[in-house]
Parts: C-alpha cells; structure tokens; sequence
C-alpha cells in the first residue's frame, strides 16, 4: 500500500506539460484538422510535438502561400484557417495575408514563434516586433506571457476570429514559453468583457425595413459576404422570393443567391453589370445586407443611390453610415436579420413597372465582347469553365482582369464556391487560396483563375499540389501582361505602358513539368474545348496556359470618381 | 469641432497602442490623451480629446473604439456636462524684480508656486484647457522656460442637466 501511493505521488508529480503540450491540445479542443505551417528556429519546441499531432500539418513553399491556402480553408469550410510561422521573417510573410483576411473579413488564427522572453526587446537573431506590425491589420493579437494562461488564450482567439464579424487574430509565443514545463493548469473560461458582438436584430428596425420594403416602388437588394459568413443564402432566397425583391451582389458576395435565378440582376460597382449599376442608382430603397458600401462597389458616392431610402444590416455596427447615411439601420447577424424579416413581412411591394424596366436593361445590355475574333478571348474562357463545370465549381482568382471576368462571366449556382481577394487585392492570392479550399472540400472541382503576373507570384506552391496529389485546375490567363494596369494606362495614362507589359515568360508548361504536373498550352477555342473535355474532371492536377488576347479589356468601366450610372463599355 | 471621448479599457499590453493605431489608422487628429487606473481593477480610464470636421467622423471614431477588445466602454462626453481638469507645470524665468507681479497673476487663477530657484520659478496649474491657455498667454512676456501639459482628463458629473443629454450613438 505504502509504495502504491509512492508511486501514484510520483506519477502525479510527473504529470507536467510544455507550452507547445498546451497548444496541441488546445487545437484538438478546437477540433482543428488542418494547419498550414512553416517551421523556424523560434518554433521548434512547437514543431517538435507537430511530429505527432493528428492533424494535416501542410508545408507552404513561403509562409505567404501558407496563409492564403488558409484563407481558401476559411472562405469554402467556414472554419478557421490556422497558421504557424516562425519568429522575424517567418512572422513578417505572413503579413499580407493577416491585412487580406482581415479586409475580406476571413476567420484566421495565426501563430508565430519569437525569440525566448529574456531576449525581446534586445534586436536578437530573427526578432521581429510583430504585434506592433500587425496591430492595426488583425481582428485581436496577443503575446502568451505566462504558460498557464495558453489554454485560455487559445480558446479566446478561436471565438474573436469566428464571431461576430470574423477576422484575423495573431497569438505570439516566445520559445521558452513554448518549451518550458509546467503542471496541467487548471481550465480557464474566455473573459472578454469589452467584446460582445450583437447577433439578434432590434425588432423595431426591422419593422421600420419590413414597412419600407412594401411601400417600396424600386426596391433592390444589395447582398454582400455578409450574407455568405451567417451562411445565410436559404433565407435570403425565401425572402426574394416571397417579397419579389431583386438582388445585386457585391464581389465578395458571389454565390449567396444563385445566378440563375430570375431576379438577380448581377455584381455591381466598377466592373459590375449594367443593370445591377442601373438598378443601384434609381432605386428608392437599397437593402443592404453585410455589405460594406465598398469604394469600388459605390463610385462616386455623390452619385450613389441618390434617390434611395437606405438600409443596412451589418453584424458590425461602425460599417453602417460609414460611407452612405444609412436611414434604417440594423445591426444583426444576416441570417438572424433575414429570419426575423420573413417572420413579420407586410404586402410584397408593388413594382411591376419596376421589374420590367430591369429586364429591359437586361436584354438591351448584357456583358459583351468579341465573339467573332480569331483570337481566344478570356470571357470565352471563362465562360467555357462555366459551362463544362455547370457552375458548380470552387473558382479562386487573384486579383485584376481575370478577377472581373471571372466574377462577371462564371455564374455561381451555389454559396461558398468562389475564393477571391477582394478588399486587398492581392496578387499570387489564387493559386495557395485553391490549396486550402480543395483541402476544405476534397470532392469539389477547383479552378485556380490566376493572371500569368499572379501566378509568378506564388508559383511555388505547385509543389504543394503536387505532394499533396491535389486535383486542382490552374488556368492562367496569360496576357502577358498586367492587364488591369495596362487597362488602367491606356484610358488615363495615354497608353504609356509603363512597366505593365511581361513579353518575357517562361514555358508555363515546362514550369508544371517541373513539379511533375501536366501543362497545356492553348491558343483558340478548338483547343480549349478538346483539352478542357480531356482534363477538367480528372483527378489529377493540371495546368492550363491560356494564351487569351493581350489587348482585351474589362467592361462595362466606370472610370474613378464617376458615379455608377456613368458607366463605359456597354453593349447599346 | 472638439470632442472629448471617455474610454474604459482594459489594463492590458499594448491597449495604448491599440487606441493610437486606430487613431493614425483611420486618420483621425489626437489632441490630447490621458491614461490613468480607474476605480476597477485592471481597468483603465483614458481620455482623448480629438478634432474632428464632422458628426459622421466622430460616431465613426465611437464606433471604432467600440469594436477594439480591450475597449470596455466608450463615451462621447461632449455634449454632457462634465468635469474636464487639466494639469499644467510652467518654469518662467523670474528676477526678484518681476516675482511679486507674477504672484499677483497667480492668485486670480488659483495657480500655486512649487519651486523658486534665483531666476525661475515653477508654477502648476489646473483647471480646463481654456483657462491654462489664458494663463500660459499671460506669463508668456516673463518668458517661459519649459512647459509641460497632462492633457485634459474627465467625466459626467454627478447630476446632469436634461437638455444637455442628447447625443447617444448606439443604434444597437
């Protein structure tokens, strides 16, 4: 009996645990399944018990690809996209991605290592002060200072990037924190006093909005990501198609409600259709729900919905009378804001005249370009990947030309299907992005639209889709360009193509070869249709070089500073 | 206009920077801040007193605040009567000559001397904003040394009067 509790006293007090103990299991706790991480100096504690752990850990080729492979994860499973990254440099590339999840609202959490407590401050090896970097591009970031508070932290972090409006959140872990040992803390619950995100809406706003919409002659629906992140697309069909009311989608927005259906219009803003620009700026009540009155969805905000009664449904309070004067304001979740609204409708508004002056303008002004040209035109493309796909695929894009004509010709069916960066805009988003959302959905067929400027931005994370057998589509829209910019340049900068302009490439196809992957290179349609035909539902991946007409621009345009009806590049 | 905004944070690492991030961030001017605890523990009481051009801006900069983590409450305390105290410490060279005249200058504001030394002297004042500038306009002929403000720190009084109370941002 005697050496029986001698023993059990020793075993109790060998019942210790690290740091990096501590944050493997509080990524069980979380049910994490797939970690996009980098290892480094300052994580090796953490990397040690990796070697270990269940999940899928995968190895970007840059830390940069890492995060928005995470992004792509985020954006298709509505789960947060983990990260680790090492200290300095390792911390610092990750950077872009904090400020693009951060702008598209995209739940990250991201752990970066750091150099051991005793050190900070001292400019030591691969040091980098990274919650002074990254303060104003993440949702909450934190340093870990003592080991027992790491299960507690960790679970705060979880809830701040997925609740309310999502976000980045960046947990800092010194080395010796991660490596040093201590006894199984006892659990501690989240304590956020200052942080509680309003989900159910005011019951007098949203009567105020039910009353406006049927006293509504040109009522319209602005429907941003919002609607995507309260996984809200039922009941905004349900109340479409109970009120009759017509729905824009912003960029970010895509998929919510289905592009099929008859009442919506299509994107607006910058590149958006004309009928949805047209519909925005003679409606006389806007409905926008979680959208963010975005610069390049509004133009001049002068000329925005000048004749509108104006309502916003934000689950963030600051985003509504941002831009616009908001009238009826709601600050609600979508889903919550869109329930209680079916709940207590009035008489659908009267606007026949209203719905026939849309279809007129559909039919009169739809998206348009050079059918008849012997050169392959990029809407082609894209239009193509819609049909063969039935629009049912996950398209991911950078950011630019390619960005538009996917967003304006690639008709999604279906919520949660398109990954882009939109907020930030930025460049090599596309191809690590399709990583992390076939990961997030293994069955789906996934098309990374990428511009061939973009693609040599992160073409490293081939070998990513390589070993991971990924059956990811790289079509690369190659213009050999900066299209965008060079479009840019030859309205306001009298086609001084300054720098934009990429005659020398190499051989996509001899790149892909390289990672062992299959390229095509494709010219006309006829190519087009026998290659797509042959590779698109395969399993493997494959990269396709699209050679599309260098001198093709996006429209319609509305040049900067314009209002929205002031658009350039309709078809009359 | 000016605004003076109350915020009730937490005593964390890093709150201070969090807030004047926001503020570089968003492009909003700072006139003056001050932090200090308040009557919780681990909670602090900043004040910020900002210029802005608009309504819009200064619900915009509420909002903001509102969203940050640390940030338990904040208040636009502008329209409210309030208590506003500023504290200022002022060395103005003074001569045996000049030291009664500027005594007699100090009495009216309630200003006290705390330090003579034989050409200066240290003066602290407080009171609001206003009444410090007149003061500092004053001895400025006697020729001032150094200078040092706290920026303005305050809160609603205990009894407000109605009419005062209006602007209240939420729209939660």
């Amino acid at each position: 009996m005697v050496r029986e509790a001698a023993l059990t006293e020793l075993k109790a007090e060998t019942e210790t645990v690290t740091g990096a103990d501590l944050l493997m299991a509080a990524l069980e706790e979380e049910n994490v399944e797939v970690v996009f991480g980098y290892p480094g100096g300052a994580v090796l504690p953490i990397y040690d018990k990796i070697y270990d752990a269940k999940f899928l850990h995968v190895l970007p080729r840059h830390e940069q690809g890492g995060i928005h492979a995470a992004e792509g994860y985020a954006r298709i499973s509505g789960k947060p996209g983990v990260v680790i990254a090492t200290s300095g440099p390792g911390a610092t590339n990750i950077v872009t991605g904090l400020a693009d999840a951060m702008m598209d609202s995209l739940p990250i959490v991201a752990f970066t290592g750091q150099v051991a407590t005793g050190v900070i401050g001292s400019d030591a090896f691969q040091e980098a002060d990274i919650l002074g970097i990254t303060t104003p591009i993440t949702k909450y970031n934190m340093q870990i200072r003592n080991l027992e508070d790491i299960p507690r932290i960790i679970k705060e972090a979880f809830y701040i990037a997925t609740s309310g409006r999502p976000g980045p959140v960046l947990i800092d872990i010194p080395k010796d924190i991660a490596a040093s040992i201590t006894k199984q803390p006892e659990a501690q619950e989240i304590h956020l006093p200052g942080y509680q995100p309003t989900l159910k809406p005011n019951f007098l706003q949203i009567r105020k909005l039910a009353e406006a919409v049927s006293k509504a002659k040109k009522p319209v629906i602005l429907a941003g990501a919002g609607v995507l992140h309260a996984k809200a697309a039922a009941e905004l069909l349900a109340y479409v198609e109970q009120q009759e009311v017509p729905v824009v989608h912003t960029l970010l927005g895509l998929g919510g409600f289905p592009a099929d259906h008859s009442l919506f219009l299509g994107m607006g803003g910058m590149h958006g259709c004309y009928t949805a620009n047209m519909a925005l700026s003679q409606c006389d009540l806007l409905i926008n729900i979680g959208a963010r009155f975005d610069d390049r969805l509004t133009g001049n905000l002068v000329h925005f919905a000048p004749h509108a009664t104006v309502a916003h449904i934000d689950i963030d309070p600051a985003e509504i009378g941002k831009n616009v004067p908001t009238l009826i304001p709601i600050v609600a979740d979508a889903k919550e804001a869109l329930t209680a609204l079916l709940t207590h409708m009035e008489e659908k508004p009267d606007q026949a005249e209203w719905i026939a002056q849309l279809r007129t303008w559909q039919e009169k002004h739809p998206y348009h370009y050079d059918k008849d040209s012997p050169n392959l035109k990029p809407q082609q493309v894209v239009e193509m990947l819609h049909v063969k796909t039935n629009g049912e695929a996950i398209v991911t894009t950078d950011v630019g030309q390619h960005q538009m004509w996917a967003a304006q010709y690639y008709q999604f069916k279906n919520a949660d299907r398109w990954v882009t960066s939109g907020g930030l805009g930025t460049m090599g988003f596309g191809l690590p992005s399709s990583i992390g959302a076939q990961l997030a959905d293994p069955e789906a067929c996934v098309i990374a639209m990428v511009g061939d400027a973009g693609f040599q931005m992160s073409t490293q994370e081939m070998a990513v889709i390589k070993e991971l057998n990924l059956p990811i589509k790289i079509a690369i829209f190659n213009n050999q360009s900066l299209g965008m910019v060079r479009q840019w340049q030859d309205f306001f900068y009298q086609s001084r193509y300054s720098y934009s302009k990429i005659p020398v490439q190499p051989s996509f196809v001899k790149l892909a070869e390289a990672y062992d992957i299959n390229g095509y290179t494709i010219t006309n349609v006829e190519e087009a249709e026998r290659v797509l035909d042959e590779v698109l539902h395969t399993r493997e991946p494959v990269l396709l070089d699209f050679r599309v007409d260098s001198e093709e621009n996006v429209f319609p345009m509305i040049a900067p500073g314009k209002g929205l009806h002031e658009m350039v590049g309709v078809k009359e | 206009m000016k605004r003076i905004i109350s915020l009730l944070v937490m005593n964390e690492p890093g709150v201070l920077n969090r807030i004047t991030n926001l503020f570089s961030k968003r492009n909003y001017n700072i006139e003056s801040i001050s932090v200090g605890l308040s009557e919780h523990d681990g909670m602090s009481r900043i004040t910020c007193v900002v210029h802005v051009e608009s309504e819009q801006i200064s619900e915009q900069i509420t909002k903001q605040l509102n969203k940050q983590i640390d940030i338990i409450k904040v208040t636009d305390i502008t329209e409210q009567s309030v208590v506003a105290r500023e504290l200022a410490l002022i060395k103005v060279q003074s001569s045996p000559q000049s030291r009664n005249e500027i005594y007699s200058l100090i009495e009216p504001f309630r200003a006290s001397v705390i330090d003579v030394s034989k050409d200066s002297m240290v003066i602290q004042i407080t009171g609001e904003s206003e009444k410090i500038e007149a003061f500092v306009e004053l001895i400025k002929p006697y020729g001032i040394k150094e200078l040092a403000r706290t920026g303005t720190t305050a809160f609603p009084r205990g009894t407000q009067r109605q009419s005062n109370q209006k602007t209240n941002f939420s729209i939660v």
